[in-house]
């Protein structure tokens, strides 16, 4: 098995980057270095000011609010609170993708904090080469 | 069944879900020192298998999994 995990945040919706955060979790859990690209519409949820309206992807919009508020009531963490966790076990780097930051002219301090860097995908796929991959 | 051995440092995750309880044990365990003894409270199911799993994998003891009053209780010792 690599001992690296790339993902790559795409999706938006809560739920999805929600299941980003758990998988980086197992994958320092797992000794893991895991790199996190983030862009399209991850991008924007990662934005300062982001995390404000909690959405499903398509397929969970029937129990969208039933889940919210089960969440809710057992406290369970968002995904940015989740991610930060699981940085302070292991190594997780977190990057925002240039190419779609530059497009919403976002700057790093745009970002949250948890965002360590923005790059290019050229730099993103020569990191992940060797590394267990997935696009959430 | 009681633990024999008498945790130095017991992490109380009941009621937080996966991934939380091991992160924690995680983090307990990168702050503890060779021969230490950690204690997980849990009432997460995944957490029951997932635990011990990374306690065995990492090459650390594990001393035992209990059952207790509507949560358990992992038990882990520092060997590395």
């Amino acid at each position: 098995m690599p001992d690296k995990m790339s993902l790559v945040l795409f999706s938006g919706t809560d739920d999805k980057l929600m299941a980003a955060s758990i998988i980086a979790s197992g994958g320092v859990a797992n000794d893991m270095d895991v790199d996190i690209f983030i862009t399209f519409w991850g991008l924007t949820k990662i934005e300062k000011d982001g995390q404000k309206n909690p959405d499903v992807s398509f397929e969970g919009q029937p129990m969208k609010d039933q889940v919210f508020a089960l969440m809710k009531k057992n406290n369970v963490p968002d995904w940015v609170t989740m991610l930060k966790n699981a940085k302070e076990v292991g190594n997780i780097k977190v990057y925002g993708c240039a190419m779609f930051a530059d497009l919403l002219q976002l700057k790093k301090e745009d970002l949250d904090p948890i965002v360590d860097d923005i790059i290019g995908v050229n730099e993103f796929v020569s990191m992940s080469k060797d590394s267990m991959t997935m696009f959430i | 069944m009681e633990s024999e051995v008498k945790p130095s440092k017991v992490v109380d995750a009941r009621n937080t879900f996966c991934p939380g309880p091991l992160m924690e044990l995680i983090k307990a365990y990168k702050a503890a020192k060779t021969d230490d003894i950690i204690s997980l409270y849990s009432t997460d199911s995944g957490t029951k298998r997932d635990a011990p799993a990374w306690i065995k994998k990492s090459g650390n003891e594990l001393v035992g999994v209990y059952d207790r009053e509507g949560y358990f209780e992992i038990v882990m010792k520092k060997t590395k």
